[in-house]
């Protein structure tokens, strides 16, 4: 579904992909992890085309994405839906409305039959009560739920997950981790979830790439990465606060520091 | 929030309401009907000097308005100005031999054209020309012919005494 | 020397930044169709920008009228031309007054309300989750705003004008004796449809610009709290000076 291969990307002269290969299969759940400040969100805007890579392939689905034109990327992203970390809800709409928005942009159902399918999606995430609610009006997990309604609305093939279960209490993302479960299960859409929460993402990812220093670390099922003799790969699945990632951000010596004053 | 309806009425009150201002300085403020576009007939009026006359002044005969100034123009051969004057159409029975004058209004106040009625039974039609004009009184000249004049009788009593 | 090359860098940066703001206009323009085919969108914006306004414009008007009509009289009075008020403060209210005042309350009241909307949407990924559900926020977002407030500035300032005229009658003939009849007589005579349409011209293009500014600086805002409230000054800023070289332009091609 996805194949990215030797991508090259900087912002402001930092270095964010340095040869980044993955491939991510049609049907599956794919979890990209690595530590913060990897580029992980930056990969999910290069998927949708709303950053171009500086050199390098992005395919989905068949097509190259940093080559296509306006229409083209719109047409490819009527099939790509993408759950955002802040959920992006608009503020100004109704639950109802938010997930009727790409319905009513993108066919011409009548309202009637628009109203079915909203009610669908929004029964299917637990909260048809809430239609008439406001996003300002709905917790954090809450909106997360609608806004994955919102993404799920037009059927898509591929659904990007960006940080799903970022600040969310457990029971909320229990709920997170169930959807994107069954999404994937019943419905077949592919996934790419985000993620830096190694427990939770183990317990549905098929495949994982662990992301770190602009390039993939390491690869494999969560299984197969908790056995890893990579040190980097086992700091990062056990949560250790110091190890080939240092604990300290780089700093001259802290004798040196405290005790020289600033000379 | 209010719902989309609510502010689509709200919307289009404030169009109305718009509307409603537009109009009110477009019949209120302006006067539509000295105010002649395209409609009327125009007649021109040659004058030695114009000075201070301006587009747009009035054309008035018996102190009514009956038309606008229309375009100001020098004649490099005759060395005058031609005025040209767009009349309203009701008044399409202004004596051929009638006279113009630019006129101030009050003492230093702005310039228009004043049509003094002549005693023909024929009448002003399109680019009719009015041929008896009296141009714009200069105040310093004036006053410069006035000192003049008051000099030379002053020097003419003096040989008296 | 160092001097000298920052001068140099700063005027790069303002060349660069007309430029993105042209870039803006041609990709807004590109999206208009969008806006266009759908009314409902830009009739809400006009709500937003027009009638939310009213309030303020109106009470501004009617004092701006009755300063007008205060001091008007106090000249003319001296000149012994009372019967003048009318015409000049209608002249002064439709060619300048109008035009000009209405644009700046319009970039304090409505403008910095479509910067701050415009950069919260951004800030909170409301414009990005759009584009990734291939729809284009240049034509659903940023168009509708743009052409609402294009709308609505010049009834607004058809509003102010008419209210401020009222404002005007009001402290000369009702409260400092000015003839009824001659006020508003000498207003037709000197005021003529030109005149009106001067002040049509200014409002348009001011609208167009106040507009124009806002949606640009919410826009290009920073994501940030900080960016937003930065990018809101500005609309506010910019707006007005550009208000102020504009007039002087169109003034002076149309006299």
């Amino acid at each position: 579904m996805i194949e990215i291969d030797d991508l090259r990307f900087s912002i402001a002269g930092r270095r964010i992909f340095d040869g980044l290969n993955l491939r991510i299969a049609s049907g599956t759940v794919t979890a990209i992890m690595g530590p913060s400040g990897t580029g992980k969100t930056t990969l999910l805007r290069m998927i949708t085309g709303q950053l171009r890579p500086g050199s390098g392939s992005v395919r989905v689905d068949g097509r190259e994405v940093p080559a296509l034109d306006r229409a083209g990327l719109y047409d490819l992203r009527r099939h790509i839906g993408m759950l955002f970390q802040n959920s992006a809800l608009l503020t100004d709409d109704t639950v109802f409305d938010n997930v009727a928005f790409p319905l009513r942009e993108h066919t011409r159902l009548p309202e009637r039959l628009i109203r079915t399918v909203v009610l669908t999606k929004l029964h299917a995430v637990g909260l048809r009560g809430a239609a008439r609610l406001m996003p300002s009006e709905l917790s954090g997990g809450m909106a997360r739920r609608v806004a994955l309604a919102r993404a799920m609305a037009l059927d898509p093939d591929l659904l990007l997950y960006d940080e799903p279960f970022a600040g969310l209490d457990p029971i909320s993302l229990g709920m997170i981790l169930r959807l994107i479960k069954v999404n994937n299960d019943v419905l077949g859409v592919t996934s790419v979830v985000v993620s830096h929460d190694v427990e939770q993402i183990s317990r549905i990812a098929d495949y994982c790439y662990v992301v770190s220093g602009g390039r993939v670390i390491g690869e494999g099922t969560p299984e197969q990465l908790r056995h890893s003799d990579s040190a980097l790969i086992q700091q990062f699945m056990s949560g250790a606060a110091d190890g080939p990632v240092p604990f300290h951000y780089p700093a001259s010596p802290y004798r040196d520091e405290l005790l020289g004053g600033r000379s | 929030m209010e719902s989309t309806p609510a502010r689509e009425l709200g919307a289009g009150m404030f169009i109305l309401l718009g509307f409603a201002s537009l109009f009110f300085l477009a019949t209120q403020t302006t006067n539509v009907e000295s105010y002649v576009n395209d409609k009327g007939y125009t007649v021109t009026a040659r004058f030695e000097d114009v000075a201070g006359l301006k587009e747009r002044a009035p054309v008035t005969m018996a102190g009514v308005t009956i038309g606008r100034v229309e375009r100001i123009s020098f004649d490099p051969k005759a060395l005058n100005a031609v005025v040209s004057m767009r009349i309203s159409p009701e008044f399409d029975e202004i004596p051929d031999d009638s006279d113009a004058a630019i006129l101030t209004a009050g003492l230093l106040g702005s310039k228009y054209v004043g049509i003094g009625p002549g005693g023909s039974e024929t009448y002003l039609k399109n680019n009719s020309q009015i041929q008896l004009t009296q141009s714009a009184i200069v105040l310093e000249n004036i006053i410069g012919k006035l000192l003049f004049k008051l000099g030379m009788e002053n020097d003419s009593s003096k040989p008296a005494e | 020397m160092g001097r000298l090359a920052q001068i140099g860098r700063r005027l790069a940066q303002a060349i660069r930044k007309l430029g993105s703001v042209v870039l803006f206009l041609l990709t807004m323009l590109q999206a208009m169709p969008y806006a266009l085919r759908r009314p409902r969108l830009v009739t809400v914006q006009i709500h937003n920008a027009g009638v939310l306004s009213l309030v303020i414009i109106m009470t501004s008007g009617f004092f701006v009228g009755m300063v007008v009509g205060l001091q008007g009289y106090d000249a003319f009075s001296r000149l012994r031309q009372e019967d003048l008020l009318g015409a000049a403060a209608a002249l002064s209210l439709i060619k300048e007054l109008g035009p000009v005042v209405t644009a700046l309350l319009f970039a304090g009241r409505a403008g910095t309300a479509l910067t701050a909307e415009i950069g919260l949407m951004k800030a909170t990924d409301q414009l990005s989750a759009m584009e990734v559900m291939a729809i284009d926020p240049m034509g659903r977002i940023v168009a509708p705003r743009f052409l609402g407030g294009l709308i609505a500035v010049p009834f607004l300032t058809a509003i102010f004008n008419s209210v401020g005229i009222l404002g005007a009658y009001f402290v000369g003939v009702q409260l400092m004796g000015v003839d009824n009849g001659a006020f508003w007589s000498q207003m037709q005579e000197y005021v003529d449809s030109g005149d009106i349409r001067e002040g049509i011209i200014k409002s348009l293009a001011f609208g167009g610009a106040a507009s124009l500014v806002a949606v640009f600086e919410g826009y290009t805002a920073d994501r940030t709290a900080e960016g937003v409230g930065l990018a809101t000054t500005r609309t506010v800023v910019v707006t007005s000076v550009l208000v102020l070289i504009l007039d002087y332009m169109i003034t002076s091609f149309l006299l």
